[in-house]
């Protein structure tokens, strides 16, 4: 005996409304109309609602309202069918496939469910009802039936209909504000007036779309990840769930955005100064370990542009997130002078296999099977550094210092902030064509090749930006000879290896104010 | 009718939408008429219409004094406790 199922009130075809419990004895049937098993068992109710319905309630319960007018026709029922075409019985209900058949004895005890027709079960069945109500057996040609035949799956498991059904069930997960849209109103337009799009269309966020995507991580749906700036709103697991579909997701994705989110909205990464800079600056996501190839992101050709749903829609996520519930919007808390394609989007993985050298969530601390994301302040990017003609490895990593030095502003030296570099395959090749290039010794080099005097940091009439002309008439010539590489240390220069196989063209992302006083790079293991 | 789920922290509310159509009237029908020229020839041809399809339904007329000032509280809470829906003649 199991506990008796939920309490229901459905009407029947001749409009009577029936509930359970009914007060008395009952067998309830849960069938659909094209199900071969359903209409095998039919007509055995059909004897047993004869037999028993002076003492017991026989009914069945059809899985949409026409259907049940067929098993009627079809068979000449006269025990009540009731229309469970919403399903919301069935679902409360909790069986997998239908003939499903509960047995509610005179105790008020329910027996375990039978689904399917096994013989042997329903005649045990059929002989212990008549034996509890004390009424002759049903009329029921035994022998002409077949030993066994299979259900057919529940109408409410039907994946297009569940999501739907749980979304909208008691003990949904479900917390959020629902919107209706009306049926005269062209959604996508309605989601545009309402500011919740980044210029981009959206999908539309249903009930059924959000309960699919929630089942992407075990997090309880109404965990706060984390709290988004500028509004300080709570993220629920559910509103980021929400805003991923928006972005175009698939649930597996989840996580990433979770993890993400956690490293932006810590007091390190400064999400509301990086929202809020005049410079248009933007976290670039990078993903490491094990999820890359379980979600199917892109670290090798294109690996940073279009073209790859995971990388284009974990990095949109982020940023709805952030427009939505932090509230950071262009002309709002963002003030970005010009802003950035990145703004949309920017997020890929790490080319690890094609790495000679630690990958970056190693480097950072975590297990190389631990999977990784890091965020990175950033206001450009990606950089190209061209160059198809060195061979030698130090030629190839001064190359990708010069490349670097561009950042901001040429003449501007010893900088105290941070860059992304992202190899390319074929630079790796060169640079270790005679053995190993460690990571350090590319950071060196870049320091070295972008070493400078002072005084081509002096404001001139080329550029009035610089050290001030006024302090460099108090500097001496030996101090104004001082060699001042690009970078304030070479710990600001992050490495990564990522790009198509064919093609000597690195890149680089250049940052934002590095430090206390603006954003530090953040990394986040992945919870999957 | 499509319902999604709020992506927002929920601190603005969304717009009001049009209420489901059911396709029946329940109470009182109030026609408004704000006054402007030949509103109340609309209203006449709307009332008409109406009584046709909505033989059971009780329909009143409203006026207000001019179109060129807000609705008087008096007659906004008049119309609100006697009628269940208003149909109101906005332009000329």
């Amino acid at each position: 005996m199991t506990d008796t199922p939920p309490a229901f009130t459905l009407q029947d075809l001749k409009g009577v409304t029936r509930s359970f419990p009914t007060g008395r004895p009952s067998l309830i049937c849960f069938a659909k109309e094209d199900c071969a098993t359903c209409n095998l068992v039919a007509p055995l109710l059909e004897a047993f609602h004869q037999a028993w319905g002076e003492h017991a309630d026989v009914w069945m319960v059809a899985q949409a309202r026409d259907g049940a007018e067929i098993l009627r026709d079809r068979h000449g029922l006269t025990l009540p069918i009731l229309d469970d075409g919403a399903l919301r019985t069935s679902l409360a209900w909790d069986f997998e496939s239908v003939p499903a058949v509960f047995w509610t004895g005179t105790e008020g005890a329910t027996a375990p469910v039978m689904e399917g027709f096994v013989k042997a079960e329903w005649q045990a069945l059929s002989a212990h009802i008549s034996d509890a109500l004390g009424t002759p057996a049903p009329q029921v040609d035994w022998a002409g039936l077949p030993d066994w035949r299979p259900g057919c799956g529940s109408k409410h498991l039907d994946p297009d209909i569940h999501d739907r059904l749980v979304a909208e069930a008691e003990g949904s997960p479900i917390r959020a504000r629902r919107i209706e849209i009306a049926g005269s109103d062209d959604i996508d337009e309605f989601m545009f007036d309402q500011g919740f799009s980044d210029g981009l269309p959206l999908v539309p966020p249903t009930p059924e779309r959000v309960i699919r995507m929630l089942a992407g991580t075990t997090r309880d749906p109404q965990d706060i990840v984390a709290i988004v700036p500028p509004n300080m709103a709570p993220a629920t697991v559910e509103k980021v769930a929400i805003n991923a579909v928006m972005a175009g997701c698939r649930p597996e994705y989840l996580p990433v955005v979770i993890a993400a989110l956690e490293a932006v909205c810590t007091d390190e990464f400064n999400m509301h100064g990086v929202n809020a800079t005049t410079m248009g600056a933007s976290p670039v996501l990078v993903v490491n370990g094990p999820i890359r190839h379980r979600i199917g992101m892109n670290m090798k050709l294109a690996a940073l542009g279009a073209g790859n749903r995971a990388n284009a829609t974990i990095g949109r996520a982020l940023r709805l997130v952030v427009r939505n519930l932090g509230g950071a919007r262009p002309g709002g808390v963002d003030r970005s002078t010009l802003s950035s394609p990145m703004k949309f989007t920017m997020c890929f993985a790490e080319w690890e296999e094609g790495s000679p050298w630690d990958p970056l969530h190693v480097e950072r601390g975590f297990q190389r099977e631990d999977s990784v994301v890091t965020a990175f302040a950033m206001t450009s990017g990606p950089v190209q550094i061209v160059d198809q003609e060195s061979r030698r490895p130090d030629q190839i990593a001064g190359t990708l210092g010069l490349g670097l030095e561009g950042m901001f502003l040429p003449k501007i030296h010893r900088m105290p902030v941070d860059a992304l570099l992202v190899v390319c395959p074929e630079h790796i090749n060169t640079l270790t064509v005679d053995g190993a290039y460690p990571k350090d010794r590319l950071r060196a080099r870049i320091q070295e090749v972008t070493s400078r005097p002072l005084r081509e940091m002096v404001s001139n009439d080329v550029s009035g930006a610089g050290i001030p002309a006024a302090s460099a008439a108090k500097m001496t010539a030996e101090m104004l000879a001082t060699p001042a590489p690009k970078f304030a240390d070479g710990r600001y220069i992050h490495i990564v290896v990522a790009g198509s196989e064919a093609g000597k063209f690195s890149a680089a992302f250049h940052g934002w104010v590095t430090g206390a006083m603006g954003s530090t790079v953040v990394s986040r293991k992945i919870d999957c | 009718m499509t319902t999604i789920l709020d992506p927002t922290d929920e601190r603005v509310p969304v717009e009001r939408q049009i209420t489901p159509r059911t396709g029946s009237i329940p109470g009182v029908i109030g026609l408004l008429d704000i006054s402007k020229p030949r509103g109340n020839v609309l209203l006449d041809e709307l009332e008409r219409l109406l009584a046709a399809r909505f033989p059971d339904n009780e329909i009143r007329r409203y006026a207000k004094p001019t179109f060129t000032k807000p609705c008087p509280t008096d007659l906004r809470l008049k119309i609100k406790a006697e009628c269940s829906v208003l149909v109101e003649a906005l332009a000329d």
